[in-house]
């Protein structure tokens, strides 16, 4: 009984130990790579292709399950207004959601899985067949070179993205509700600019940036530990986005409260 | 006694290693290595797989974060040095890796020329020029230059690998493991590659190798290492250093084994292991 007691304490304690390393390593390099941006920029020949890997290539996957989700609001949402005669409010609900939470949250889920895992996986196989290391033996700092470029990209072109995600979801929920279920377009709309306010845009698009970075630093973290063979490669790309996508909802969750304090103290009557 | 006369009659020792140990976790891989390069010379770094050869190697250039000791490389401690320093550093190095490392994002003529974007202030015909010339030197033909690393053969790659290593000119250049994976007139080709690079630039050169064949051929001192598990009590891990005449004629079973390619006492924990 006590030898399996101080088996416990010990797994425990080596579990506990291991996290506070990994936290600590995940920290230097965030630091790093932060220090690097800040001290000098990488080539533009590295900018370009992840500026278009993270947002062109990003941008029809993020539109089309944005449209769908707007489609999705609104159906789920008219038959519970409907029993109280409000119909008309579908706007104000499905827009709301929209840019306050499922656009920034769904575009950041869709670079974190199309993106983030690529990421990791490009960056391990190039750890494990040592590219990392010629990168650094040629005198490139691999942060510099290969971590940067991609930060950028995702810190810049996350807020594009999720604008797309906003726009489609809004056309889609406009289409369903007004085209297919026939709400009057006049209330529909009017409703919505009356409970959509400019800060609920500017709080989704906030959030998104942090959402942008945690995949960026998360996924290239990952890749650059990335363990042994294909298996290790394996491991850091689904690592990347699971990790990723914990990491988009606690940050939305403490931003989400950081946020409405924010507007409380801006509009001390209230929301809406 | 050939190696001392080398430090004291040519040169200073470029290369320093002091009382270098690195662990990885509770594996111990190098013990204590004390090494000394002068300017010039051909070493070739031997010993069985796992015996850290490649970690000693990494180590030199900074690859490798050591767990104590030192390694300086023209007097300068290249772990005291800062990233944007350990990088103008390492400007000073050329490094052949086993599988050539090539990006294959890239082209032959981008991997090439890699460096010399990277650090140089060349135009694009210099560039191109100074491309094509290294690989001439390593054999290759101009055609390569629009190839992805993907539709080569392994020799080939390495051969990139070592135009790659060559284009700035380093004072020091490391091969890690050159010839594994290669047939013999390959592995022959990339000797006499190193021998011909050493002739025409004045560079010191480590060559990890496995090969007996590559370091009779190449090497002008012949460094033997054994893993940590077996070495005897504060025995050093370097269990030879010398010429390759006197590794010929060094009376220690293990030099002779590994030279003549013996299991011995590997053959007895096989049979042992089987039992169990």
């Amino acid at each position: 009984m006590i030898g399996w007691f101080i088996g416990w304490v010990s797994d425990w304690g080596d579990l506990v130990l291991r996290s506070i390393m990994t936290f600590g390593d995940f920290s230097l390099f965030v630091g790093r790579t932060f220090i690097w941006m800040f001290t000098r920029l990488p080539r533009s020949e590295t900018i370009w292709p992840n500026f278009y890997q993270v947002g062109v290539s990003s941008l029809p996957v993020v539109a089309l399950t944005g449209t769908f989700i707007g489609m999705v609001l609104a159906l789920q949402s008219y038959y519970q207004f409907r029993q109280f005669g409000l119909e008309t409010r579908l706007g104000a609900v499905i827009n709301m959601t929209l840019v306050r939470e499922l656009g920034p949250v769904l575009a950041a889920t869709m670079l974190a899985g199309r993106v983030g895992s690529a990421m990791a996986a490009e960056l391990g196989t190039m750890r494990v067949t040592e590219q990392i290391d010629a990168l650094s033996a040629m005198g490139a700092n691999p942060l510099r070179y290969l971590v940067v470029p991609r930060f950028l990209a995702c810190l810049f072109l996350i807020p594009t993205l999720t604008v797309m995600a906003d726009f489609m979801g809004v056309a889609g929920g406009h289409f369903y509700s007004v085209i297919y279920l026939e709400i009057d377009s006049f209330h529909y709309w009017n409703n919505s600019a009356e409970f959509v306010s400019n800060f609920d845009l500017f709080s989704g698009l906030f959030k998104s940036i942090f959402f942008g970075s945690a995949i960026a630093l998360v996924s290239c973290y990952q890749g650059f530990n990335c363990k042994a063979g294909a298996e290790g490669v394996g491991r850091a790309s689904t690592a990347a986005f699971v990790q990723s996508f914990v990491a988009i909802l606690v940050l939305d969750f403490f931003l989400s409260i950081a946020l409405d304090s924010v507007y409380f103290i801006i509009y001390p009557e209230g929301i809406g | 006694m050939m190696i001392e006369e080398l430090l004291d009659e040519q040169h200073e020792a470029i290369v320093e290693v002091e009382t270098l140990c690195v662990s990885f976790g509770v594996q111990e891989v190098l013990r204590e290595i004390n090494l000394k390069i002068p300017a010039g010379q051909t070493v070739a770094l031997l010993g069985e797989s796992g015996c850290g050869k490649t970690v000693l190697m990494k180590s030199i250039i900074g690859l490798v974060r050591p767990t104590s000791g030192h390694v300086r490389f023209d007097g300068e401690d290249i772990n005291e040095l800062n990233d944007r320093q350990l990088s103008h550093m390492r400007l000073r190095f050329g490094f052949v890796f086993q599988n050539a490392a090539l990006f294959d994002s890239m082209t032959v003529g981008q991997n090439v020329a890699f460096p010399l974007r990277q650090h140089g202030r060349f135009t694009d015909r210099q560039i191109r020029e100074m491309v094509l010339s290294r690989l001439s030197e390593v054999g290759l033909p101009d055609k390569v230059v629009f190839k992805k690393p993907a539709e080569l053969s392994g020799g080939m790659r390495k051969r990139v690998g070592l135009a790659r290593a060559l284009i700035m000119n380093p004072e020091l250049i490391m091969y890690d493991e050159p010839t594994t994976g290669l047939d013999p007139i390959m592995s022959d080709v990339i000797n006499e590659l190193i021998i011909r690079t050493r002739r025409r630039n004045p560079v010191t050169s480590i060559v990890v190798t496995h090969d007996m064949n590559t370091a009779r051929k190449v090497a002008d001192r012949v460094v033997m290492l054994l893993p940590t598990p077996r070495l005897e009590n504060d025995e050093p891990q370097i269990i030879f250093d010398g010429s390759v005449a006197e590794m010929d004629a060094c009376r220690d079973r293990r030099v002779q084994q590994f030279i003549n390619g013996e299991a011995g006492e590997r053959l007895m924990e096989l049979r042992a292991s089987q039992m169990l």
